[in-house]
């Protein structure tokens, strides 16, 4: 059997992968995809742990993130939509006119 | 019973105050009288039934419910009758009733709702009055003394279209608020020493001490209270408030600023006899400021040209005289004299009132003149009065003031004595002036603009159509002597001013000074029967007090038969100056100029106040606490506070930078920290 402490160790490189995309990449749906990401990561340790614990737990609150991921999308791209219509651009640095 | 006594004039007030302006000038003025008659019927029958019980035990008391409970502090809604109040509350519902009689004609120019306010003030005040005398404890004393006090600013400034009015009440009020922070001290100084604020209480408590030899808390709390009393009772230094109260109506100056109102401070040291008795420096202090008093407004009283004020310094003068009395330990002469003096006062003043109502307003008497033939009724009671008040036998004034002088001499103050006997002719000299130059003579018509201040008191009326045509200053013009009801109050008080004094009827010339006899116990503790008698009452032997009384009866005659010489000096002088030669008071005036402008002008006593006190106060509010303490400390803390905010959110606001990659950096950043926070604690 497989040590846990590999499941976490990718799932741990997945969420780092996901955070650099989210904070480097300069396009929205890049972004909303590396958050996708960060999202599997977390539900790949949730797996991990519940096959390691021996219950099913872990595998329901998966199933829970996948649903609010889906919801998150969908709200997510139909934002990302707007936006496009309104700026022309998917670049986040485009959008900083809320502030003082 | 008792509560009935001031609950009937107040329910006259809550009616005239409610319904007033809708009802017609014969029912509101007849309320109210009707409710003063039955306030004075339920006090004769009180008294009628204090007569009934044992002097030693002559009191009556109800207690209403309990007013204030916290901690040591037990107040009850109480009223007591005993011998003192009792003589207060004749001569408050007794006078108060004349006095509400004539006012239904006095105040008849008025449209209807002023007659109700003022009906309603002036039962207000009665009730006030009432509270104040039979109040069994210093705080419900203290209550009607509050009332009282605000009824005489209302009705000073009745007729509040008129400037000088509204500033008179304001000054009354004023003055009155600065000796009454005295009384509260004082009180505080009475319950912090023995626990106690009822009047029994106190006086038992301090039976049993020592009367102190050096100025102790007993002599403080008594000095401040006498304090609260100069405010009321307009003594030096607070007096400055009483001539100018004569703004208001006649009948209010009659009732509140002479007879009843200004009384309250004799009356709160009698009440107190006990305490004052105990504190022999502050009782020197009072006998002195009485007789200072009762000089300076007498001088004050032979130059002034207003019929009013005139008066006002009168009544300012025999207050004095009461505080004379109470300040030698001769309780029961002051009461007296503050009895008789209700009287024949309140009957002056209501002269006056009469004289001023046919005169259309006029009240210089240098105006005035030949009032004799055309104003008979009111001649005749006017000259009673001032018989009355000069202090010639048998009339009221003499008994008392008499009195008064005999117990001052007797307690070896023979300076103020002296002062006494002064005033005594300067009361006889301006109480004949005032009847020469109104009632003797020629009528003079000097012209209006010639009147050196605007008091004008009756007819202010605001619009000129309501004067009467028939009560004109043309010299053809019939004048109209007081109507029935003022006539009626008039002769009532006249004969007051002659009977009035019998019932004090000294010893020395045949009588057994009832009054005296009456009052007595209500100047000493009521201590629980099988307690002795306290080492401190002087009280002497009964044998001994016989033969002392013996000895002092041919002083007592001496004495008054020189009054009565002084008080008949004085009208022969004033009969000399101003009815025989008339020119010799001018040429007077001339040679001593600056003396009688010093007295027209008061001695100059409202201008050192306003420069010393009111200037000062008004720059120290204007400079300190307006434009310094308001404007930098308290507008800067509150726009401070608002800049504060500013400047913080002027920095803080850099953070919101708009960029939602920032936002999530910084996000992820302090997840990074609490969690490492706790991951490697």
């Amino acid at each position: 059997m497989i040590p846990l402490s590999y499941y976490l160790i990718v799932s741990a490189v997945l969420f780092a992968i996901g955070t650099a995309g989210v904070f480097l990449r300069r396009n929205l749906i890049t972004i909303l995809l590396s958050i996708e990401i960060m999202l599997n990561a977390v539900n790949l340790s949730f797996v991990a742990f519940g096959r390691y614990a021996g219950d099913f737990d872990g595998q329901i609150i998966t199933f829970f993130v996948m649903t609010v991921a889906a919801a998150e999308a969908a709200v997510g791209l139909a934002l990302v939509i707007a936006l496009f219509r309104h700026r022309e651009s998917l670049n986040p640095d485009a959008f900083t006119s809320l502030k003082w | 019973m008792l509560a009935l006594i001031p609950l009937f004039p107040f329910l006259g007030f809550v009616v005239n105050a409610m319904l007033g302006r809708r009802l017609p000038k014969s029912v509101s003025g007849g309320l109210a009288s009707l409710a003063m008659l039955a306030s004075f019927a339920v006090s004769v029958l009180s008294v009628l039934q204090l007569a009934g019980l044992p002097p030693e035990a002559r009191a009556i008391d109800q207690s209403l419910y309990t007013w204030i409970a916290s901690g040591d502090l037990n107040i009850a809604l109480a009223f007591r009758v005993d011998p003192l109040s009792a003589v207060m509350i004749l001569v408050i519902t007794g006078i108060g009733s004349l006095i509400h009689v004539y006012s239904t004609a006095y105040m008849h120019d008025e449209v209807d709702s002023e007659f109700a306010r003022y009906f309603s003030y002036l039962n207000l005040f009665a009730a006030f009055m009432l509270v104040l005398v039979l109040g069994s404890s210093l705080p419900v004393l203290f209550v009607g003394w509050e009332g009282v006090g605000l009824c005489s600013y209302l009705l000073i400034g009745f007729w509040y279209k008129k400037q000088s009015a509204n500033d008179a009440g304001k000054k009354a009020f004023v003055v009155n608020r600065i000796g009454d922070y005295a009384f509260i001290l004082g009180m505080l100084a009475l319950f912090a020493k023995f626990g106690t604020l009822d009047f029994q209480g106190i006086a038992s408590a301090v039976a049993v001490l020592p009367p102190e030899t050096e100025f102790g808390a007993l002599s403080l709390a008594a000095l401040l209270l006498f304090i609260g009393a100069t405010g009321k009772s307009a003594q030096i230094p607070l007096y400055t408030w009483l001539p100018d109260a004569m703004e208001g109506p006649t009948p209010v100056s009659a009732l509140i600023h002479a007879a009843t109102m200004v009384t309250a401070g004799v009356y709160m040291i009698g009440r107190n006899a006990v305490l004052f008795s105990h504190a022999p420096q502050t009782m020197m202090i009072v006998a002195v400021i009485g007789a200072l008093t009762a000089l300076m407004a007498g001088t004050i009283g032979l130059v002034q040209n207003d019929i009013k004020r005139v008066l006002a310094y009168s009544t300012v003068s025999q207050l004095g005289y009461m505080f004379l009395a109470m300040g030698v330990g001769a309780f029961g002469a002051g009461i007296f004299h503050l009895y008789t003096h209700a009287f024949f006062k309140a009957l002056l003043f209501l002269g006056s009132g009469a004289v001023i109502h046919a005169l259309n307003g006029e009240q210089d008497i240098r105006n005035m003149g030949g009032l004799r033939k055309e104003l008979p009724i009111t001649y005749r009671t006017f000259l009673i009065g001032a018989i009355a008040i000069a202090g010639v036998p048998p009339l009221a004034g003499f008994f008392s003031k008499d009195e008064i002088l005999f117990e001052t001499f007797v307690d070896g103050h023979t300076l103020l004595w002296v002062i006494g006997i002064a005033t005594s002719l300067l009361t006889a000299t301006y109480m004949f002036r005032l009847v020469f130059l109104t009632f003797w003579g020629e009528r003079q018509h000097s012209g209006l603009g010639t009147r050196d201040s605007g008091f004008d008191d009756h007819h202010r009326v605001p619009d000129p159509g309501s004067r009467i045509p028939a009560h004109g200053h043309g010299s053809s013009s019939h004048l109209h002597d007081a109507p029935p009801a003022m006539a009626l109050a008039l002769v009532i008080l006249a004969i007051g001013s002659v009977g009035a004094g019998w019932i004090g009827w000294p010893h020395a010339i045949g009588g057994n000074n009832q009054l005296g006899a009456w009052l007595e116990p209500a100047f000493e503790a009521r201590l629980a029967s099988g307690e002795a008698a306290p080492a401190a009452a002087e009280a002497l032997p009964p044998g001994e007090a016989a033969a002392e009384a013996e000895s002092h009866e041919d002083l007592e005659w001496t004495l008054m038969v020189f009054s009565s010489v002084v008080a008949i000096m004085g009208i022969a002088l004033a009969y000399g100056v101003w009815v025989k030669r008339r020119d010799i008071a001018a040429a007077w005036a001339d040679r001593l100029a600056p003396v009688y402008t010093t007295l027209l002008n008061k001695y100059y006593v409202d201008e050192l106040y306003d420069a010393t006190i009111v200037q000062p106060i008004k720059a120290a509010s204007t400079e300190g606490l307006w434009r310094w303490f308001d404007v930098r400390v308290i507008d800067g803390a509150v726009n401070g506070a608002g800049s504060i905010v500013e400047d913080s959110a002027a920095v803080l606001r850099r953070l919101q930078t708009g960029s939602v990659r920032a936002y999530a950096g910084s996000l992820f950043v302090g997840v990074v920290v609490i969690l490492g926070y706790y991951l490697w604690r």
